[in-house]
């Protein structure tokens, strides 16, 4: 083969790489562009979420704080500084507001100028606790009303006051109510979204003013620093995204409350907030690996065909080609011999004259009298016998060597046959083969090429006597029969028959178990192709060393059929 | 009195010289040409010629282009081909544009024989039949 298996491994693996190309790409931009999508508005989505609640507890938390701040307010104005002074009234009003809002206010206390509680109500023995040099006084003397951040006081428990100033005899006094922490606390830590997302609250030092439920696991005060230069969405709340210690992508989110003093910080770890893109993420990731492995496969498997199916037509019209060119040797040699034939055919028609002329003079009176006359006809008639041999074989050459015609005409197949065996006669003799026929002599007319019907014949002839030629000569069988809508003409050859493997390829093109320049190997695929654009069908049977039977079975046309479905006894 | 006049013609000169011997010794009289235009050559000069033994395949002027210029030029002469195998095609071309027959070489003597005595019948029939058109328009026209 021309063709080396190279050329069909590239072939095969650039159409692998197009297909590859073609079905990935826009799979690829489509595929990128919705899980961009699809990646922006979750996130929109997740961190809208934790903005509403972020709003909702800020505002849950200012209330609280607000309100606090109201009922002390309320406590002050409603009641006279002598009351304020008396512990038994302040006891009374912390068991008021415990009873109404719980165990919120933990102590109120009376402070005056100088920062001495000269009043006190609550579970610590505070009275004439001085707080003069407290942070807190300073900045709740300055003020009508003031929210500490968280302390631990002189009770060394964590605790925040709110304060209202109140002015006696024109100097300032304050009324002071502690807020429980751990109230305070609970109401943030409720703050709960996902396995990882909680809340807490820092002041602007980044010192805790709630107690966070797990541990940070980052630098707050960085984290408070970053806030201050984070993306503020339009409702006031920061965006940040951080990587933890650990190496956690942790989101925060904050706002700031409290007059910008206290920060509210709700913090989740990535993979939690954004779980559900993850696992969209992966489940389109392995949709994506399948589907490529899917095209992969497909594409190895595709382009595997395509080769084989090209590689098939490239040896088909090798075949083709190879077939052309051998007809047209055929058709040149039978030029060739029908030149030579007919070359011949002059000399010997002036031989057999010549014959004659001698006979015609033998009728002459001188010579009647020679001795030899006998003898010297005898040899007059064995030349023009002779003679007449050769006009038969040079005729018979002739007609069979005129020009190859693949015209469809009606072919009585008895007389086709009868003419090669004649040719065949020679050859057989000197191969030692005897040819019987066994013809059918009612056999009808077959639709074909002449030229192209010898062809198959004498190739089948050549090969049975081939193969009997091996076995020093035998037997060729010819027979014609009709059977159904087709008819049969079987050669069978008593020869060294064709092996079992080798019997479904003998009609491969170039398949030949003939030496290296002997056989094209194309003879029987020829035949092959001659048969089936007739429309019929070569069989073979073969046993090794008892011989093998070609049968060409070749269909009738409607005609033939229509006339044999008569009856014929007519 | 020969049987009748013969016009042999082949390119193939010891054919053509064996045949003549043939033919004279058989009684006819045998006029020979090597080519085509030498036949036509033989025609103009020897009006007698009554059926032409032709080849078809010659070198130069070929056995059909003979028989058309034959048939042309003197149409009474009937003309027998004379070939191959390879050439019956054009043989019967020949008989479609006016040959009488075709033989196929080599031939044999009685067969040819027969043939040419056929060809000069017709010949000397349509002769008759000329003749006897002529006297009888001869004779119509003077009554």
């Amino acid at each position: 083969m021309q063709f080396d298996s190279e050329y069909y491994k590239i072939l095969v693996r650039n159409m692998f790489l197009t297909i590859i190309t073609v079905s990935f790409v826009p799979v690829f931009f489509v595929s990128a562009t919705i899980f961009y999508q699809f990646n922006v508005s979750h996130r929109e989505k997740t961190i809208s979420h934790i903005v509403e609640i972020m709003q909702k507890h800020k505002l849950h938390i200012d209330s609280f704080l607000q309100q606090k701040l109201a009922d002390i307010l309320f406590l002050e104005k409603s009641s006279g500084i002598t009351n304020l002074l008396s512990e038994p009234f302040l006891r009374q009003q912390l068991l008021l507001l415990q009873k109404i809002y719980g165990p919120v206010f933990v102590d109120i206390g009376f402070i005056n100028t100088q920062g001495v509680q000269v009043a006190y109500a609550g579970p610590y023995a505070l009275e004439k606790a001085s707080y003069e040099n407290t942070e807190w006084f300073g900045r709740a003397i300055e003020r009508p009303f003031f929210i500490s951040d968280v302390f631990l006081g002189l009770r060394g428990m964590p605790h925040f006051i709110v304060t209202v100033r109140e002015t006696v005899q024109g100097n300032p006094w304050i009324l002071r109510a502690t807020i429980d922490f751990v109230e305070f606390s609970n109401m943030v830590t409720q703050i709960r979204v996902g396995s990882t997302g909680f809340a807490y609250i820092v002041n602007r030092d980044g010192k805790f003013q709630t107690k966070p439920i797990f541990d940070i696991q980052d630098s707050i005060e960085a984290v408070v620093e970053e806030f201050s230069r984070a993306q503020i969405l339009d409702n006031g709340v920061r965006i940040l995204e951080r990587r933890t210690s650990n190496g956690k992508e942790v989101l925060y989110a904050g706002t700031w409350m409290k007059n910008n003093e206290w920060l509210l910080i709700y913090q989740q770890n990535k993979s939690d907030a954004f779980s559900e893109l993850y696992r969209v993420q992966w489940i389109s990731i392995g949709i994506f690996l399948l589907g490529g492995i899917a095209i992969v496969t497909m594409a190895w498997l595709i382009a595997q065909k395509m080769v084989g199916r090209i590689a098939i037509a490239d040896r088909e019209k090798e075949a083709m080609n190879q077939q052309v060119i051998e007809t047209g040797k055929l058709a040149s040699i039978g030029e060739l011999a029908a030149g030579i034939a007919h070359e011949i055919n002059n000399p010997v028609a002036i031989m057999v004259e010549e014959a004659g002329w001698i006979q015609d003079l033998l009728e002459e009176e001188d010579v009647r009298n020679s001795k030899n006359l006998e003898e010297i006809e005898q040899a007059v008639r064995q030349i023009r016998a002779q003679g007449s041999r050769c006009k038969e074989i040079t005729h018979k050459l002739l007609s069979f060597a005129r020009k190859t015609d693949s015209r469809k005409q009606p072919i009585q197949l008895n007389h086709l046959l009868t003419d090669i065996v004649g040719l065949y006669e020679q050859r057989s003799k000197y191969s030692n083969v005897k040819i019987t026929t066994d013809f059918d002599p009612n056999l009808p007319m077959i639709e074909g090429s002449v030229s192209e019907l010898q062809q198959v014949v004498m190739n089948l002839f050549n090969n049975a006597l081939d193969a009997m030629e091996k076995n020093k000569g035998g037997e060729l069988t010819i027979t014609t029969r009709k059977e159904d809508r087709s008819v049969i003409v079987d050669i069978q050859d008593n020869g060294s028959g064709i092996p079992e493997a080798n019997l479904n390829r003998i009609f491969d093109p170039f398949f030949t178990t003939k030496p290296v320049g002997k056989g094209t190997g194309l003879g029987l695929s020829i035949c092959y192709g001659i048969v089936q654009k007739m429309g019929g069908d070569i069989r073979v049977s073969s046993k090794v060393n008892e011989g093998t039977t070609f049968s060409l079975v070749f269909p009738l046309n409607e005609e033939e059929i229509m006339r044999d479905g008569e009856p014929t006894d007519s | 009195m020969s049987i009748a006049t013969i016009l042999l013609v082949d390119d193939e000169v010891p054919f053509v010289e064996t045949m003549t011997k043939r033919l004279a010794k058989r009684d006819f009289q045998v006029e020979t040409a090597f080519s085509g235009q030498a036949a036509l050559d033989v025609l103009e000069n020897n009006r007698g010629v009554e059926v032409v033994i032709l080849d078809v395949k010659m070198p130069g002027m070929d056995g059909i282009e003979t028989l058309k210029q034959i048939k042309s030029k003197y149409p009474l002469v009937e003309v027998i081909m004379l070939t191959g195998h390879a050439t019956v095609e054009s043989a019967i071309d020949g008989m479609k544009i006016g040959a009488f027959d075709y033989l196929m070489k080599p031939c044999d003597m009685d067969q040819l024989i027969a043939k040419v005595m056929d060809a000069a019948k017709r010949k000397r029939d349509h002769e008759e039949k000329i003749v006897q058109a002529r006297i009888q328009a001869i004779t119509t026209r003077q009554a």
